[in-house]
């Protein structure tokens, strides 16, 4: 008893960052052995997925990647996931950002999936995707896309008009896509889209957020957007759903959503434990005070 | 020196130790970025390769990038032990570079790409968008420019009036477009949405986990509204079922804050990825 007794005394004297090591700990291992456990799809992520699987070649997929560097480590994977499935399925890709901090991100992507995993397909800039950049003006842009895409921007990212681009010479707005895939980490961003131009132009609109954002989007599921991607799980869950489709295709691709899913299992596994000895030393404290 | 800042330096000679007995081990090149030349393409003079591509180059810009990078990684991180200059500096820097990109990014997308490009489309094309389609001069651009302008006016004494023109713009276009739009979307569909049948069918036969969904969905509802109507007191029966909607507020809280560290987890998981990968090649590169 006194043992317990010592052992607690010197857990409620714990300096706080040997639970830091710990977490260090709990997250370097399963990076090292890159331990993978299975996923399955919810069924938010298979919505999102079913959709773009279920677009014929060919449809018009509107993809801005809204994020910056500081929610790359989430949204990157299930960015890099639905580009790689659109340009699987052939589908014309129209890339943009809301966030100037997003633009070498999207260029990023672009270099490495489009222009470097699919090369040999041989995708076309102007034909099967462009990048149309950075666009200003945060909400009333999303409002503008819906309605002019020359009028929220009038040139593609490299400075060409976007009425010499073949696949932009049909389409004058949002209201022209098959489908509205926003990957977003904040304002402006998907709650932008649903509202400015989603629902008001009824525009089948898929959502991939971050944790902290994706209790607020819940609610837009079923009935105003397609589906949602939520944090570094749906983007695993969206991966292991590509792979299940595409075995070849993906089996020569990393998969970094499933691979970060690892450390996540023992960090959320190290966090309960410390929750329950939290609690525990709050109950013998609570009683030692009362006696 | 204090006890914290002897074991601070233990832990940067160890991490010096470690990058030391890794160079003296290693049998292939690490912590460099090799590259290859491109040509006949304007965007990208060279492109980022494995080290075993025949013919590649060590960029030392980007391996001096590669180490910057790890240095403010740890540096970051050693937050969580003490503040210490290396924090400071790169939190700075930072701050700096964020700021500064910004800046330039508005520039040229907002003042050249959006406003110069209309207003002076000729001389646009002959100094920074040479792919500009020939155009007539838009001068209505000028009003967007001068309230813009206007803006700056507060820095001036006496002149902050004349930034009113402008805030007010902004305000009632965002408060116009705002308005209908969200008791569209966020008002009259999620009410619609709220509109649920408790007891649901499916296909002619009960369908148990649809009808607990929409009973539980339809009654936190119910709670988390009467929480919030504070015109009867919040006693017997009201008290009661605001309680349930606290309960219900206290789990939405929880899966948010619990969403949040998932991603903070995510952000050190990448960096460790970065660190063991790209700049100690202890990691086997992406499969691609």
């Amino acid at each position: 008893m006194t043992t317990l007794t010592a052992i607690l005394a010197s857990l409620q004297r714990l300096d706080r960052r040997w639970i830091f090591l710990a977490m260090l700990i709990a997250v370097l291992i399963p990076v090292l052995t890159r331990v993978t456990y299975p996923e399955t799809p919810t069924a938010m992520t298979s919505a999102v997925f079913n959709k773009i699987e279920s677009l014929p070649s060919g449809s018009r997929v509107l993809l801005p990647l809204d994020y910056d560097p500081g929610s790359e480590a989430e949204l990157g994977p299930m960015a890099k996931a639905v580009i790689r499935h659109c340009a699987l399925k052939r589908h014309k890709m129209y890339f943009l950002t809301l966030w100037p901090t997003g633009l070498p991100l999207l260029e990023r992507n672009l270099r490495q999936i489009v222009e470097g995993e699919f090369k040999e397909v041989g995708l076309k800039y102007g034909v099967d995707y462009v990048n149309l950049g950075y666009v200003p003006g945060e909400a009333v842009a999303v409002k503008l896309l819906a309605t002019d895409f020359r009028k929220a921007r009038g040139q593609d990212n490299t400075g060409t008009s976007l009425d010499r681009l073949p696949m932009m010479q049909q389409v004058r707005s949002a209201q022209d896509m098959d489908l509205i895939m926003a990957i977003s980490a904040g304002y402006p961003g998907v709650k932008e889209w649903v509202l400015f131009a989603a629902i008001p132009n009824r525009i089948p609109l898929g959502m991939g957020v971050t944790g902290v954002t994706a209790p607020q989007m819940y609610p837009y599921y079923p009935n105003q957007v397609v589906g949602l991607i939520t944090a570094i799980k749906g983007a695993a869950e969206y991966e292991t759903a590509l792979a299940a489709a595409y075995p070849d295709e993906m089996s020569r691709l990393d998969a970094s959503g499933i691979q970060r899913m690892g450390p996540q299992l023992w960090a959320h596994r190290l966090m309960i434990v410390l929750i329950v000895i939290g609690n525990i030393l709050q109950l013998t404290r609570g009683r030692g005070g009362r006696k | 020196m204090s006890r914290e800042s002897q074991i601070g330096v233990a832990i940067v000679l160890l991490l010096l130790s470690g990058l030391l007995l890794r160079a003296a081990l290693a049998d292939q090149p690490w912590g460099v970025v090799t590259v290859l030349p491109v040509e006949n393409d304007p965007a990208e003079a060279v492109r980022e390769v494995s080290p075993e591509t025949p013919g590649v180059q060590v960029s030392v810009a980007r391996t001096t990038g590669l180490w910057l990078a790890a240095f403010f990684t740890l540096a970051c991180y050693s937050y969580l032990y003490k503040d210490n200059p290396a924090y400071k500096l790169t939190e700075s820097i930072i701050v700096g570079v964020s700021a500064g990109y910004w800046l330039t990014a508005s520039f040229w997308d907002v003042i050249v790409g959006k406003a110069l490009a209309r207003l002076m489309p000729e001389q646009m094309r002959a100094w920074a968008l040479p792919n500009l389609d020939p155009a007539d001069p838009d001068f209505l651009t000028l009003v967007p420019l001068t309230l813009g302008a206007l803006l700056f006016a507060r820095l001036i004494p006496g002149g902050a009036w004349l930034a009113r023109w402008p805030l007010a713009l902004i305000v009632g276009t965002t408060a116009g477009l705002k308005l209908v739009l969200y008791l569209d979307g966020d008002f009259v569909s999620q009410i619609r949405n709220t509109i649920l049948p408790l007891v649901v069918f499916n296909d002619n036969a009960f369908d148990l986990d649809g009808s607990a969904r929409n009973i539980l969905l339809v009654t936190s509802v119910l709670c988390c509204l009467t929480y919030f109507y504070f015109s009867v007191e919040h006693r017997g029966a009201v008290g009661r079922v605001s309680r349930c909607g606290i309960w219900v507020l206290m789990i939405t809280f929880g899966s948010s804050f619990a969403f949040t560290v998932m991603g903070r987890i995510t952000l050190l998981t990448m960096r460790l990825e970065f660190l063991f990968r790209d700049w100690l090649g202890l990691l086997p590169p992406n499969v691609s």
